[in-house]
C-alpha cells in the first residue's frame, strides 16, 4: 500500500453507503478494489479546455490517441455527469472563480488533473494575469508537465490517475490513510529547506 | 441574506435568475412560465462545449429568438504583451506564438516580419527562409482549418467529420514535429529566419503527405458538402455583408464570404508570395454556409502552394536560412545528442575552437539579445482567420517597448451581435463557429 | 524617448570608467520632409485638399521604415477620421484597431494611441497618431466612424486608462470588471512572483538582473 500524496476529503461525504459500515478486512478490501475497478474504467472528463493544451486534449480524444478505448471519449459539458476535470490551458484570475464554480458542481467522487506548465504552476506566464498554479483554486490528483503535453503525456497521466483510482481506500481504510497523510505532510521539510543542486 | 450561488434561482435587481446545472428542464418552465416576463437572458457561460473556448455570451430571449447578444472576453487574458517587454526580442516569439495557438506559425511570422521591419533586413532574409517560412505557414493554415471543420460540425451534431478532420490534422502536426521538433507552438520562425533547416528526407515526406491529404479531404466533403442537413444549418446563418465587414474591421473567411477577394497575401505580399500560384477562394452569400466551403477550397489551395514551395526548396539546397548578419542571427545549430538536445558539436567545437567572435556572438545573442534602432512598424500576415498585425514599439534596447498584436479574431467577434440579433440560439453556435474565434488571440 | 541606465556597475562612487555613469538616450524620429515616397504625397495631398485646416490638425507627418504616420492633434481626430474615411482618393475603409503606448518620460504627452488603417480599395495602409497626457487622458471615440474600434477602445481604456468620450460603453474587456489600475502602464507591476525550487529562487521577470 502506497500512501501518495492528495488524498482529498470531499466535502460532506459522510455517506451512508456498505463501504463506511464494514470493518477493516477482507470484505472491505474486496468492496475496494470493486469500487476502484469501476471508478476507473469509465471516467467522463469535463470540458475544461482553456487553450494550447486544450487542443492536444482534443487530439487525444481524436482517432490516433484514441480516449474512447479508456471509455473517455465522453467529454461531459455538464460537471454534474463528469468525474475527472482536466484543467487544461492557463487559468487567468477572471476565470478562477468559474473553475472553482464547476469543481465544486461536480459531484464525488472527483478528480484533477492540472494538464500542462500553465495549469500546474503558472507555466512561462509568470505575472499579473495568470493564477500561479491551479492548485491555489482546486486540489489536484495530478501534474502534468509540458507545453503542451503530447497526447501520449496525457494518456500517461490518465493511467497513472487509474491506477491510484483503482487503489483508493474506502470506509475506515481510507480515515487511516488520510491520518498517515496529514503527518507526512506535517512532518515533512519544506520546500526551501531542501537542498537540490543549485544550493 | 448571503448569496448561494449554487441555489436554482434567487431574486436580484435585475429579476429572478435561474441557475440550470443539468437538473430537470420541467420545473424551470414550469416556474418561467408562471412569470409575466417574455424576456429571458440566457448566460451561456465560459465553460460551454459549443463557445470555441472560453468565451462568455449573454443572450437575451423572446421565446426562441435572440433579441441581444454580448459576447463578454477577457477569461484567457494571460498579459502576453506586458510579458515580452520583460523578455528579449528573440524570447518574444515563445511568447507570441501562444496568442493564437492553432494558428502558431502566423504569429510568430507576423511578429517577424515586423521586428525584420525595424531592423532594416527585411531584404537580406535569405530566399530558403522565406520558403521554409511560406511552407510552415500554409501547413498550419491547414492544420488550423481542419480544427475549425471538426469543431463546427461537432458543434452542430456532425461527429464524424470530427474524426476525419483530426485524422488530417495529426498527419500535418508530424510534418511540424519532424521539421521544428514540436507539434504546437513551436518558437520555429525567428527574427533573421528559422531557427533551423529542414532535416533530411523532410520534403519527400512532406509530399507523400499533401498526396495523402489530399485524397483523404474528400472525406469530409463527401460528407458535408450538398448534405441537407447540413445546409438547412448553415445558409442564410450569421448574414453579415460587405459594409459590415468594413466598418467592424474583419478580414478573413468572413469578409471573403462577402464576394470581396482581399487576401493579403495576393494584395499585399510578404514573404515571396508573389512567385506562387494559387487563388483567392470568395463566395458571394455572406453566411455560414459560404465560410464553410472558402474554408474548404482553402485547403486546396494551401496544398498547391505547399507543393510549389517543395520545388524551390529542391533547387535551394545548401542556402543558409538565417540572415548573414552575425549580430542578429540567432547563433546556435541544434542537435539530438545522447543527453538530449543541444548545440551540435560542430558549433561547439567552432565557438570554443575556432572563432573568438562566433563565441562572443553566441554569449550575447543568447544572454543579452541584438538591439533594435527605435522607431515602430506594424506588419501583417494572412493567417486563417484574418489579418494578425504586429505593431512593435522599440526604444533602441535587447526588449521590445511594446508589441501589441492585431488579432483577427478579436475583431471578428465583434460582428456576433450584428450576425446572430433576430435569429435563433442554435444558430449563434453555427454563427460563432464560422467566425472560429480563438480565444487566445481575442484575450492575449 | 527613453534613457535606460545599466544595473552594473557602482553608483555614486568615483567611478571614472563610464560603466556606472553611463546613461543611453533613445532619440524619436522627428518629422519628416516632402517628398515622402510613394503613395504617401498622394494621401498628404489628398487630405489636405479634402480637409484644409490640415496644418493645424497634423502636429507631425512621419515617414519610417516605409510607413506614413500622421500625428494628429485629439480635437481633430474625429474630423481627420471621416475625411479619410468618406474622400474617394482616401477611402480608408478599414481601422484595424487601437494600440496604446505608454511613455512616461515625455511629460504632457504620456499615452500615444496608434490607429492603423487600410484602404481596401486602394490598397494603401497609414497609421493614425494622438497623444494625451496622463492628467488628462480624454480623447473622442472613433466609434461612429469604425465601428470595430468599440473593442479595442475598450481594450486600451483596460489596459492604459485612456477614456474615450463617446464610446457607448467604456468598460474592462479583459481583466474582471473590478480590477484596479492600468496593467500595461509602465509603472504597473508585471505582478510575477519569484519560483522556489530546491535551495533556489529564481525572481520574477521583472526584478533580475539586466545589464542593457
Amino acid at each position: 500500500m502506497r500512501t501518495s500524496g492528495v488524498v482529498v476529503d470531499w466535502n460532506g461525504i459522510n455517506s451512508m453507503g456498505l463501504e463506511e459500515k464494514l470493518p477493516a478486512g477482507f470484505a472491505l478490501t474486496t468492496v475496494e478494489n470493486l469500487a476502484g475497478y469501476m471508478r476507473k474504467n469509465s471516467l467522463w472528463p469535463a470540458t475544461f479546455g482553456l487553450a494550447c493544451c486544450a487542443i492536444e486534449m482534443m487530439a487525444f480524444g481524436g482517432g490516433r490517441y484514441d480516449a474512447a478505448r479508456f471509455g473517455m471519449e465522453v467529454f461531459r459539458a455538464s460537471p454534474r455527469q463528469a468525474d475527472l476535470m482536466i484543467v487544461a490551458g492557463r487559468v487567468s484570475n477572471k476565470m478562477a472563480p468559474v473553475l472553482r464554480q464547476i469543481y465544486d458542481q461536480m459531484a464525488a467522487p472527483k478528480w484533477v488533473i492540472a494538464m500542462g506548465a500553465c495549469a500546474s504552476s503558472g507555466g512561462m506566464f509568470n505575472n499579473y494575469a495568470i493564477v500561479q498554479g491551479v492548485d491555489h483554486v482546486v486540489p489536484v490528483d495530478i501534474y502534468l508537465p509540458g507545453c503542451p503535453p503530447r497526447p501520449e503525456m496525457l494518456m500517461d497521466a490518465i493511467l497513472k490517475l487509474h491506477e491510484h483510482i483503482g487503489s483508493e481506500k474506502l470506509g475506515v481504510n481510507r480515515e487511516q490513510v488520510i491520518r498517515e497523510v496529514e503527518a507526512a505532510a506535517l512532518a515533512a521539510k519544506p520546500t526551501h529547506q531542501l537542498k537540490g543542486l543549485l544550493a | 441574506m448571503t448569496q448561494d450561488i449554487y441555489a436554482p434561482s434567487q431574486e436580484t435587481t435585475e429579476g429572478r435568475v435561474y441557475s440550470v446545472t443539468g437538473g430537470d428542464w420541467d420545473s424551470l418552465i414550469t416556474e418561467i412560465g408562471q412569470t409575466k416576463e417574455e424576456r429571458v437572458v440566457v448566460n451561456m457561460g465560459p465553460q460551454h462545449p459549443s463557445t470555441h473556448g472560453v468565451l462568455r455570451l449573454v443572450l437575451e430571449l423572446e421565446g426562441e429568438t435572440i433579441t441581444e447578444v454580448r459576447a463578454g472576453i477577457g477569461y484567457l487574458h494571460t498579459g502576453i504583451e506586458k510579458n515580452t517587454e520583460y523578455r528579449t526580442w528573440t524570447q518574444g516569439v515563445t511568447f507570441v506564438t501562444r496568442m493564437d495557438y492553432l494558428a502558431p506559425i502566423f504569429n510568430e511570422t507576423a511578429y517577424c516580419l515586423s521586428l525584420e521591419k525595424l531592423l532594416g533586413i527585411t531584404n537580406d532574409i535569405p530566399e530558403r527562409a522565406s520558403v521554409i517560412r511560406v511552407l510552415m505557414m500554409e501547413l498550419n493554415r491547414i492544420s488550423s482549418h481542419m480544427v475549425a471543420l471538426g469543431t463546427g460540425a461537432l458543434e452542430l451534431g456532425a461527429l464524424s467529420p470530427m474524426i476525419f478532420a483530426f485524422r488530417e490534422r495529426e498527419k500535418v502536426l508530424d510534418l511540424f514535429e519532424m521539421i521544428s521538433g514540436l507539434r504546437m507552438n513551436m518558437a520555429y520562425v525567428r527574427p533573421g529566419g528559422v531557427a533551423q533547416d529542414l532535416p533530411a528526407g523532410a520534403v519527400k515526406k512532406i509530399r507523400e503527405t499533401v498526396t495523402e491529404l489530399r485524397h483523404n479531404f474528400k472525406d469530409n466533403e463527401k460528407l458535408l458538402i450538398g448534405n441537407t442537413i447540413w445546409m438547412k444549418r448553415t445558409q442564410g446563418i450569421g448574414y453579415l455583408d460587405l459594409a459590415g465587414c468594413t466598418t467592424l474591421g474583419i478580414t478573413g473567411p468572413v469578409l471573403r464570404s462577402t464576394g470581396l477577394p482581399w487576401d493579403l497575401r495576393k494584395t499585399q505580399p510578404y514573404c515571396g508570395y508573389e512567385n506562387y500560384e494559387f487563388d483567392v477562394v470568395t463566395t458571394d452569400t455572406c453566411d455560414v454556409y459560404g465560410r464553410f466551403l472558402i474554408r474548404m477550397q482553402e485547403l486546396e489551395q494551401s496544398l498547391r502552394i505547399i507543393e510549389q514551395a517543395c520545388d524551390k526548396l529542391d533547387n535551394l539546397v545548401g542556402q543558409p536560412v538565417m540572415v548573414a548578419d552575425k549580430k542578429i542571427a540567432w547563433p546556435s545549430q541544434l542537435s539530438v545528442g545522447s543527453d538530449g538536445i543541444g548545440n551540435s558539436l560542430e558549433h561547439i567545437r567552432e565557438i570554443m575552437g575556432t572563432s573568438m567572435e562566433a563565441l562572443i556572438h553566441h554569449f550575447k545573442l543568447v544572454t543579452e539579445g541584438f538591439h533594435v534602432p527605435a522607431g515602430q512598424a506594424y506588419a501583417s500576415v494572412e493567417s486563417p482567420r484574418g489579418e494578425t498585425g504586429v505593431h512593435l514599439v522599440s526604444d533602441g534596447g535587447t526588449k521590445p517597448y511594446r508589441v501589441h498584436f492585431r488579432e483577427p479574431s478579436f475583431n471578428n467577434l465583434q460582428s456576433i451581435s450584428a450576425m446572430c440579433e433576430g435569429s435563433m440560439i442554435a444558430d449563434v453556435v453555427a454563427a460563432v463557429a464560422s467566425i472560429d474565434p480563438v480565444m487566445g488571440g481575442v484575450d492575449r | 524617448m527613453s534613457s535606460k541606465s545599466g544595473m552594473f556597475g557602482a553608483q555614486g562612487s568615483g567611478d571614472t570608467s563610464g560603466f556606472g555613469g553611463l546613461v543611453r538616450t533613445a532619440a524619436s524620429t522627428g518629422s519628416s520632409e516632402r517628398p515622402y515616397g510613394g503613395y504617401f504625397d498622394d494621401v498628404a495631398d489628398d487630405l489636405e485638399r479634402a480637409y484644409p485646416e490640415f496644418s493645424d490638425a497634423i502636429e507631425q507627418v512621419v515617414v519610417d521604415r516605409g510607413e506614413l504616420t500622421l500625428h494628429i492633434k485629439r480635437d481633430r481626430l474625429v474630423e481627420v477620421a471621416f475625411k479619410l474615411r468618406d474622400t474617394p482618393s482616401l477611402r480608408f475603409e478599414m481601422c484595424l484597431g487601437v494600440s496604446g503606448v505608454h511613455y512616461p518620460e515625455r511629460i504632457g504627452r504620456e499615452l500615444h494611441i496608434v490607429y492603423p488603417l487600410l484602404s481596401l480599395t486602394h490598397n494603401r495602409r497609414i497609421r493614425l497618431e494622438v497623444s494625451v497626457p496622463e492628467s488628462d487622458p480624454h480623447l473622442p471615440s472613433l466609434v461612429e466612424v469604425w465601428g470595430g474600434t468599440n473593442w479595442h477602445e475598450r481594450e486600451t481604456w483596460d489596459m492604459f486608462g485612456i477614456i474615450f468620450d463617446g464610446h457607448p460603453g467604456l468598460t474592462r474587456i479583459l481583466m474582471p470588471d473590478d480590477w484596479p489600475g492600468h496593467p500595461q502602464r509602465k509603472d504597473y507591476p508585471l505582478g510575477g512572483i519569484p519560483i522556489e525550487y530546491k535551495g533556489a529562487t529564481v525572481p520574477a521577470p521583472s526584478e533580475r538582473r539586466s545589464y542593457s
